[in-house]
């Protein structure tokens, strides 16, 4: 047998240059000043191999939605090189408005402390322009609401203690929205878990997954966190605790971006990093475990699968438990980005390119009439919740809404 | 079969490759009224298929103390004469632990002699000089070697030559030499365009035909003993390396990696072929496999590294007049007074030499055509640069800084052609519309190529702007050049004779390194070129 030597083992490299990836850039088709995923990845690669110089600065238009790395048939892993290479060449340094959106642990910590009034201020048309002005975010931009008690301070004081009557153990990393803006969607998550028999734990120490420092350049703040809730969240595994999650963006961060941009090894806890979604579809697939519902639930959503979603493979799992409420009229949406890519849509420069790459989308949710979209991902949420008149909620909350926990309970001989 | 006006020249050139395009300019520079032909291309004979290394001298300093001392001083030239065709990368001498380290000690001491800097680096430093490098290396020498850009460079000379009034003619052959007597008066050409022949009249003929000249030599009457050498080298799809890297030992087969615009290439291999076998080199599963084995030395990781193509090249090696055996081989410069020589005047002969030493045979050619027209004009082109590598007020030569915003293919255009670029045009979006990506040529510059370049066809223009040379060989950019062709000329039956052409021309290159991801991407420019667009392409052959 001839074996075959001399292969590439440069991802770039295997580029064959159909293009393919170029037709599915959201960002491409909406902004001329983009080069495109090929022309900024597999073939901007080469140039900047040669001489750094070449590294060019519209790169920062690419929203890392990784669409480019689905449609590509030879695995490039495009997005990746296209992320590295802004954080390998770019020349540009995070000003006071990237410091400021990419930090969401230190905004989420002053914000919830003086909810009322960042709440009020952030709407008011004086702050919005010198905000604008100023700091480059966009006045269009509608900030998601501080919460005036953070998940973490609220669990404390009032699960905790019950958490412990559980057999079985989940750890839970929230994230900075569902802890700072939005605690339901997390106490949404403790009321499904434990109705199914779980109690739910918090990490040792959780921070901000990153991803929207390595966004805003500033990837070795993003790493150090990154330690930090890989520790955790092995730690957890050690003690026989999976972590569960509820938004797409800081699972994948977790799972992909920390090996792929950051170089933190996470291979032995990648699959202990899941979406609550689908641990529990599986929980129901494999071990028996079942729902009940309330009958008087009765609503037409449709789902939008956010980015990172589509990259991780998952919406099924979200949607089919979705499809298990009885009264929910079910509609799945195209998948098509909605623009925000994060704090993408909230910085002035990029705010009318997001509305444009979300346009489709919003026509379509305005023309089906639905009660509610529901998405894995809260930054989906605010752009939808923004640009349509239509209420977006997480799976996770349309369950426990919809869940009958006594029922649930019975049926799970859980007492 | 017409004449046409008969036109009278002081020297005509033959030969489109470095050699007669350097000649050219000396030539026109002087005042001289001057005719460059080619039969082909610019750059279709060994010219354009070398390494592309802007030799310091060092790989002929322990073998070859004359080349080395030629080299060393045409490389300075050069940096400042042809520096858009120049890069500054310096070069480093390995000894490897098969190598015997005493040989380095030898070799230093005879580029020092050649007035080459040669210093010994510790092997710690060499790995942060070149991460590609070869790890297990004991032993590293640091040398001023660089890459130079043959097609680049031909095209400036040639260009520059134009600029001070000489006339060219490609695909004009030679077909015979027109004679007073003994004294060559002139060349009869065929055109292989029209397929016309023509007659025209110089006081001197100055032969540049490489491996070629073996045939013009004999046309004018005369005998010189040619001995072709076969050289193979392989290109790989991006740079590995920054530096070149050398082996520092005797000189043998593969021991050169040199990185030249986005790619790098590994070389070479030598064999004498016969002479009648040199216009269709092809590359062999051996030559490819010591290619491979021998590169993997230099820099290990292009073991995991595309190959682009494989190509071969033919050393014009001349054996001196009194072995006609071809044992006592010089790769020296040799200048032949066929007056002098053979008792035929009005006729000289360039050749032998190397692409590194090419301004200098210009120069011994055109000091020799001068005397004998009595022309009293020293040489100028080792001040003068080149068009396109004129220093601009201010500036200083060196790398050249980027504002945010300039778009990639308007900097590799720089790259390209110079100063020259810009006269690429670039006022809308259709100029600026990309025809090659991979490696960034812009409808605006294949525009710019096809009237300012002597550009007739797809092989010129890739020649000219690499379109097509890249990752994909063409996949993309063969079809949208071809249709710039065909608009410019009005002549798209011609264009797609063209097309099937170069797409054949392409696979010829990838053929002996046709597996994994290049043959993916053939049998992907297969599945569009015939699939898609109907092109035959395999008919046609």
């Amino acid at each position: 047998m001839t074996v075959i030597k001399n292969i590439s083992e440069n991802n770039f490299e295997q580029c064959l240059k159909c293009s393919v990836c170029t037709v599915y850039c959201p960002v491409l088709a909406v902004n001329p000043a983009y080069p495109g995923p090929k022309q900024a990845g597999p073939d901007g690669e080469r140039y900047r191999l040669k001489d750094p110089q070449f590294y060019d600065e519209a790169l920062k238009y690419c929203l890392n939605c990784k669409r480019c790395e689905l449609a590509c048939p030879s695995g490039v892993k495009i997005g990746d090189i296209i992320q590295l290479a802004r954080i390998k060449y770019s020349k540009q340094r995070p000003g006071l408005r990237e410091i400021m959106l990419a930090n969401t642990d230190i905004m989420g910590s002053i914000a919830t402390r003086m909810a009322p009034i960042v709440n009020t201020s952030l709407k008011l048309t004086p702050v919005k322009k010198v905000m604008d002005g100023v700091l480059g975010i966009s006045s269009h931009a509608k900030f998601p609401q501080y919460a005036g008690e953070r998940f973490e301070t609220w669990y404390k004081k009032n699960a905790a203690q019950e958490q412990k009557q559980y057999a079985k153990q989940v750890s839970y990393f929230h994230g900075c929205y569902a802890n700072y803006n939005y605690p339901k969607l997390s106490k949404d998550l403790v009321k499904i878990m434990n109705a199914i028999g779980y109690g739910v734990q918090l990490l040792d120490k959780e921070k901000c997954c990153g991803v929207a420092l390595i966004a805003n350049m500033q990837s070795a703040q993003a790493k150090k966190q990154g330690l930090v809730n890989i520790a955790s969240i092995r730690k957890a595994k050690a003690e026989g605790r999976v972590t569960l999650t509820t938004s797409t963006t800081c699972t994948f961060t977790m799972r992909d971006e920390y090996e792929h941009l950051l170089g933190i090894d996470n291979h032995d806890v990648k699959e202990s990093i899941q979406l609550a979604t689908k641990f529990i579809y599986e929980l129901i697939e494999r071990q028996g475990v079942r729902l009940a519902f309330r009958s008087d639930y009765k609503k037409r959503i449709a789902y939008h699968t956010p980015c990172h979603m589509e990259k991780l493979g998952w919406a099924i799992y979200s949607t089919s438990l979705m499809r298990m409420i009885p009264g929910v009229d079910f509609v799945m949406l195209d998948s098509q980005c909605c623009g925000i890519s994060g704090t993408y849509g909230f910085k002035k420069e990029n705010y009318p390119y997001s509305q444009k790459i979300g346009e489709g989308l919003f026509k379509q949710i305005e023309s089906l009439k639905v009660d509610l979209v529901a998405t894995d991902c809260e930054t989906c949420k605010w752009q939808i919740e923004m640009s349509t008149t239509a209420p977006v909620e997480n799976p996770i909350s349309i369950i426990a809404d919809a869940l009958d926990v006594e029922a649930t309970k019975a049926l799970n001989s859980i007492k | 079969m017409t004449d046409e006006t008969i036109k009278q020249y002081d020297v005509i050139v033959i030969g489109g490759g470095i050699t007669g395009a350097g000649t050219a300019r000396d030539c026109a520079m002087r005042g001289l009224k001057t005719l460059l032909v080619e039969r082909y291309d610019l750059t279709t004979g060994a010219t354009g298929r070398n390494h592309g290394l802007l030799h310091s001298g060092a790989r002929y300093a322990v073998t070859d103390h004359e080349s080395a001392e030629e080299c060393i001083s045409e490389n300075m030239i050069l940096r400042s004469i042809a520096r858009h065709c120049v890069e500054e990368t310096d070069g480093l001498f390995i000894t490897l632990p098969e190598d015997d380290l005493a040989y380095q000690a030898t070799f230093i001491e005879s580029c020092l002699r050649a007035g080459i800097k040669a210093e010994a680096i510790d092997p710690a430093e060499a790995r942060i000089l070149e991460p590609a490098v070869n790890k297990d290396l004991i032993g590293a020498v640091k040398v001023p070697d660089g890459a130079v850009d043959p097609f680049r460079l031909t095209m400036a000379n040639v260009y520059d030559a134009r600029m001070h009034g000489a006339d060219v003619l490609t695909y004009h052959e030679v077909v015979g030499m027109e004679k007073d007597g003994d004294r060559v008066v002139g060349v009869k050409l065929l055109n292989h365009h029209n397929h016309q022949t023509k007659i025209v009249h110089a006081a001197i003929t100055i032969n540049a035909a490489g491996i070629w000249g073996q045939k013009i030599v004999q046309m004018a009457g005369a005998q010189i003993g040619m001995f072709p050498a076969k050289g193979a080298l392989l290109v790989f799809g991006h740079r590995v390396n920054n530096v070149v890297i050398n082996r520092c030992r005797k000189p043998a087969n593969a021991d050169i990696l040199v990185p030249g615009d986005t790619v790098c290439v590994i070389g070479t291999t030598s064999d004498r072929v016969p002479f009648d076998t040199v216009d269709d080199m092809r590359v062999t599963p051996e030559e490819v496999d010591v290619l491979l084995r021998e590169g993997e030395k230099l820099a290990p990781c292009l073991a995991t590294t595309r190959i682009l193509r494989a190509y071969a090249g033919v050393r014009p090696l001349v054996a001196a007049d009194n072995d006609p055996s071809g044992r006592n081989i010089s790769r020296g410069i040799v200048c032949l007074d066929h007056e002098e020589r053979d008792g035929i005047p009005g006729f000289i002969t360039i050749t032998g030499g190397k692409l590194m030493t090419y301004r200098l045979m210009a120069e011994w050619a055109t000091d020799m055509a001068c005397r004998k027209l009595g022309i009293d004009k020293k040489c100028a082109t080792a001040t003068t640069p080149l068009y396109g590598s004129e220093l601009k007020a201010g500036e200083t030569r060196g790398k050249k800084t980027y504002s945010i915003g300039e778009k990639v293919a308007f900097r590799a255009a720089e790259g390209r052609h110079g100063t020259l670029s810009k006269d690429v045009p670039k006022a809308d979006i259709y100029d600026n519309a990309l025809v090659c990506e991979c490696e960034q040529v812009t409808v605006g510059e294949v525009k710019y190529a096809i009237e300012n370049l002597n550009v007739h066809n797809m092989l010129n223009l890739r020649r000219r702007t690499r379109v097509a040379m890249g990752t994909c060989q063409g996949e993309l950019c063969m079809c949208r050049a071809a249709g710039i062709l065909a608009k410019s000329e009005g002549n798209a039956a011609k264009a797609q004779v063209d097309l099937v052409e170069f797409v054949n021309e392409r696979w010829h290159g990838m053929y002996p390194v046709g597996w994994a991801d290049t043959l993916c991407e053939g049998q992907f420019t297969s599945m569009i070129y015939e699939g898609l667009c109907g092109l035959n392409v395999f008919d046609k052959k």
